[in-house]
């Protein structure tokens, strides 16, 4: 009796101890799993020591393929015509600097996480995919000189538009969550009620539905919407900080990025943007709106109004 | 309604049915694959080698626990940033393919060679067949048989798990919708479900024909 008692305790505990040995074994798989991908879309600790460098001009020109990644669903920026050819306002640029390159353009589709490890894995040569400058970014990529811009804007009904941000004062604003817009308003004008939504679309249905009296987000956002929605208009078209979009090379890809920069300079003086914005954001946009308010030409960027 | 003309502009077909032969190209390449590794590690599973059940285990379980998702992004941004072979995206996601393929098609040969019971192998040795011919003749058919059902069940998820494909930049069947989508967002505000909904047909297509075969199969094979 006894002893077959011993002997089913025994593989009770052997049970409990291959459980552990089990639950263990998941744990230790856990953060091994999620480091690499977490390298993928945070790097920066260790793993910034990249074996894979980056291929120098030579190489690039020798292998006469400039390896770009693009949006290939974010029109008019970066997107993939009726025609399956990659186009929009970043592919124009992308066009152009391996037309000078002597090169021909291959291009990656990225989506907006991994834009930092196409580059630090060297996937590609360069990214051009509607990039904003920001500190965090820029400990893990090198940015060039910007080429476009971006900042907040509003759009209110035509029948009772808001002009100054300072007409929002005691009014309801529509915005998207987790956009620049919402810490902006909530620093920057407290008077001002926020009506919050998860969804941009929802956001957009709100103000069609007019529970509130404007929305704000991305200006380049808000222009494309208003122009697609009769009745509405973009009275504030630069609000906010200024963030700047710009091409991005791997971590210390010194010569690729300075001549990329070198490129820049030249091409603001043929006005080079400047009718890639006619080209390609102009149909969206329409006339009304001021290239300069989005155009970016030889990195400089302007102060204004 | 409106939104289903989105279907009927020139190249929208054309361009969906290419991103179809990407994603059939990475699964049919990644289920070929699989299924050399899988027969060897199902072998090896069996073997009452301590070393070599251990790795066997590791490797089916490492396998296991980790998301494909995972498993790709080692493949494509990890080993290329660990050593200097750098895979292109196709080519991470055939490898993560064939290594999840295989170990999950090695554990259903595994389980159907053990079905087998014991008395075959013995009677087969009483007729005087050697271990070889034994399994060739006796073993593996009764074994595929058991196998089939779950290997095509493994060959539809991988055909479903290509879209994570997207993930990596490879512009498959899902990726050229969500681009024939946008190219197409103020014309046709409403085509995005037109556009999935020929998607899911198309993975329809794909997947049924593997279903019918396993059906017709084991229909034949319940009255040998």
């Amino acid at each position: 009796m006894s002893s077959s008692m011993f002997k089913q305790l025994g593989k009770a505990i052997a049970a409990a101890g291959a459980a552990v040995m089990m639950i263990t074994a998941v744990a230790a798989c856990g953060p091994n799993a999620a480091t690499p991908s977490e390298a993928g879309s945070a790097s920066g600790d260790s793993t910034t020591t990249t074996t894979v460098k980056a291929r120098s001009l030579d190489d690039i020109k020798k292998s006469g393929e400039l390896r770009v990644a693009v949006f290939s669903d974010k029109a008019p920026f970066g997107y993939v015509d009726k025609d399956g050819n990659y186009a929009g306002y970043d592919v124009v640029f992308a066009e152009r600097l391996a037309k000078d390159l002597g090169v021909k353009p291959v291009y990656t589709s990225v989506d907006p996480a991994a834009r930092v490890d196409v580059l630090a894995s060297n996937k590609v040569d360069v990214t051009l995919a509607n990039f904003t400058v920001t500190k965090e970014r820029a400990e893990k990529v090198d940015f060039a000189k910007p080429y476009m811009k971006v900042s907040l804007g509003i759009v209110s009904p035509e029948k009772a538009p808001i002009n100054d941000v300072k007409e929002l004062d005691g009014k309801t604003l529509i915005v998207a969550k987790g956009t620049t817009a919402e810490p902006y308003f909530e620093k920057n004008y407290p008077n001002v009620k926020l009506l919050k939504f998860d969804q941009y679309a929802d956001a957009y249905n709100a103000l069609l539905d007019g529970r509130g009296d404007a929305m704000s987000t991305d200006n380049t956002e808000v222009l494309a919407w208003a122009k697609a929605n009769k009745g509405y208009t973009v009275g504030v078209t630069e609000l906010g900080d200024v963030e700047t979009i710009a091409p991005a090379v791997q971590k210390g890809n010194k010569e690729l990025l300075d001549y990329i920069n070198s490129e820049i300079e030249p091409l603001g003086k043929e006005k080079f943007f400047h009718k890639d914005f006619e080209q390609t954001l102009k149909p969206v946009y329409g006339s009304e709106v001021d290239p300069d308010d989005i155009v970016v030409e030889s990195g400089v960027v302007e102060e204004s109004k | 309604m409106q939104g289903a003309n989105i279907l009927l502009e020139p190249g929208v077909f054309p361009r969906l049915l290419q991103g179809l032969w990407v994603t059939v190209w990475i699964a049919a390449v990644s289920v070929g694959l699989s299924i050399p590794v899988g027969l060897i590690t199902g072998w090896l599973m069996t073997l009452k080698n301590p070393i070599i059940r251990f790795i066997m285990r590791f490797y089916l379980d490492f396998i296991r626990i980790m998301p494909q998702l995972a498993l790709l992004f080692i493949a494509f941004y990890g080993i290329a940033r660990m050593s200097n072979w750098n895979l292109d995206a196709t080519g991470a996601c055939v490898l993560v393919f064939v290594l999840w393929g295989g170990a999950e098609l090695g554990d259903l040969v595994r389980g159907a060679l053990q079905s087998i019971p014991q008395i075959q192998y013995e009677t087969a040795y009483m007729l005087g067949m050697s271990n070889w011919q034994s399994f060739v003749h006796v073993i593996l058919p009764q074994a595929v048989r058991r196998l089939l059902p779950g290997a095509v069940n493994l060959s539809t998820r991988i055909v479903k798990t290509t879209s994570l494909a997207v993930l990596l930049g490879v512009v498959e069947v899902i990726k050229v919708g969500q681009q024939i989508i946008d190219a197409n967002r103020f014309q046709y505000p409403t085509g995005t479900l037109w556009v999935y909904g020929v998607i899911f047909v198309m993975y329809f297509i794909v997947c049924w024909p593997l279903s019918l075969v396993a059906h017709a199969l084991e229909k034949r094979w319940a009255n040998d």
